[in-house]
């Protein structure tokens, strides 16, 4: 075990806490939000959870054997589940269910 | 408060896989690395950050100096912000639950509280809280649960961190169907794919996130405001 265990927890504990509070001190409740901040706010969220789509991709290689296919079919019946039933659970059970299929059967 | 809870539960189900299958998947790696599960309910509470969590573990192993650790953790979380800029309206008056909200802001939290809207007859801040706090006890529980059962575990889980990407694509196509923003949702994978081409896995997000803004910055004219 390493000595500074209990300090490297947290410092990353208060770097995170910070990082997630910083908005919420720069533009405190009682003061009028800039519009600027508003725009971004409508429209910053759909870009970031496409930015998570491929931060979830970040270690896939495309130029292993398997290209990234599993990860690429995955997400394509993910896709077609959601907008075909549009029931979240499904979606994301039966996108899973067939990635560990090609990971652990197909892709060896 | 009951009621803002059974409302807030069914919601937070998709998150609950992933997180506690991923949450198994860290304590194991913690016990393997020489700390039990208390250190890993520990590193749930006092971090509270999935990817941070798993960095976390090979700062633990040794070998990464003081101030590499908190430059890559600064970089890590560098996104925060902007999910704490976009939760800035949705936040407001939310009262003595707010500071938990901030503090349990991670990246399913923040997609899952963007797609959803919150139900007619029970409370914003009380709706939000449980969401966030249902979310964290799976996390909890699946950090304990990995670090207890790391030797009985056999059944292959290989694969089933696939989950989170999948929620992430669910929670995509909701919002762009939604919200109708079809061009700034796939502009964020392009620049984030783009960004990821240029600089590598370990900083691209800071990278995706300077593109993402300055675009949306440079396109505000087109696009218009929502509010007001």
């Amino acid at each position: 075990m390493n000595d500074d265990a209990l300090l490297i927890v947290c410092i990353c504990g208060v770097i995170t806490l910070f990082s997630r509070m910083i908005p919420f001190l720069v533009f405190p409740e009682g003061r009028k939000t800039p519009a600027i901040i508003l725009y971004l706010s409508d429209y910053l969220p759909v870009a970031m959870i496409g930015m998570l789509i491929i931060y979830c991709l970040k270690d896939v290689d495309f130029l292993s054997t398997y290209h990234g296919f599993p990860e690429l079919l995955g997400i394509t019946i993910v896709a077609v589940l959601h907008l075909w039933k549009r029931n979240t659970l499904l979606s994301i059970v039966g996108g899973t269910v067939c990635y560990m299929f090609l990971l652990q059967v197909v892709c060896i | 408060m009951i009621e803002a809870l059974k409302k807030a539960f069914p919601f937070t189900i998709p998150v609950m896989i992933g997180y506690v299958f991923l949450g198994i998947a860290f304590g194991i790696l913690l016990e393997k690395a020489g700390y039990n599960f208390l250190w890993a309910i520990l590193l749930s509470v006092v971090i509270y950050s999935g990817a941070l969590q798993f960095v976390c573990v090979s700062f633990l192993s040794g070998g990464t100096n003081i101030l590499s650790i908190i430059f890559i953790s600064m970089v890590m979380n560098f996104r925060h912000c902007f999910y704490g800029l976009s939760m800035l309206e949705k936040y407001k008056e939310t009262g003595k639950q707010k500071p938990y909200l901030i503090y349990a802001l991670t990246d399913e939290t923040f997609s899952l509280l963007n797609t959803v809207d919150v139900p007619e007859d029970v409370s914003k801040g009380w709706f939000y809280f449980f969401v966030s706090l249902c979310n964290q006890s799976y996390w909890v529980f699946g950090a304990a649960v990995g670090g207890l059962l790391s030797f009985s575990l056999n059944f292959n889980t290989q694969g089933i961190d696939f989950s989170m990407t999948a929620l992430f694509v669910v929670m995509f196509i909701e919002q762009i169907k939604t919200h109708r923003t079809y061009v700034i949702g796939f502009l964020g994978i392009v620049l984030s794919f783009l960004a990821l081409l240029l600089v590598g896995r370990d900083y691209f997000i800071v990278l995706a996130l300077l593109l993402i803004v300055i675009t949306l910055l440079i396109q505000k004219k087109k696009v218009g405001v929502i509010h007001e």
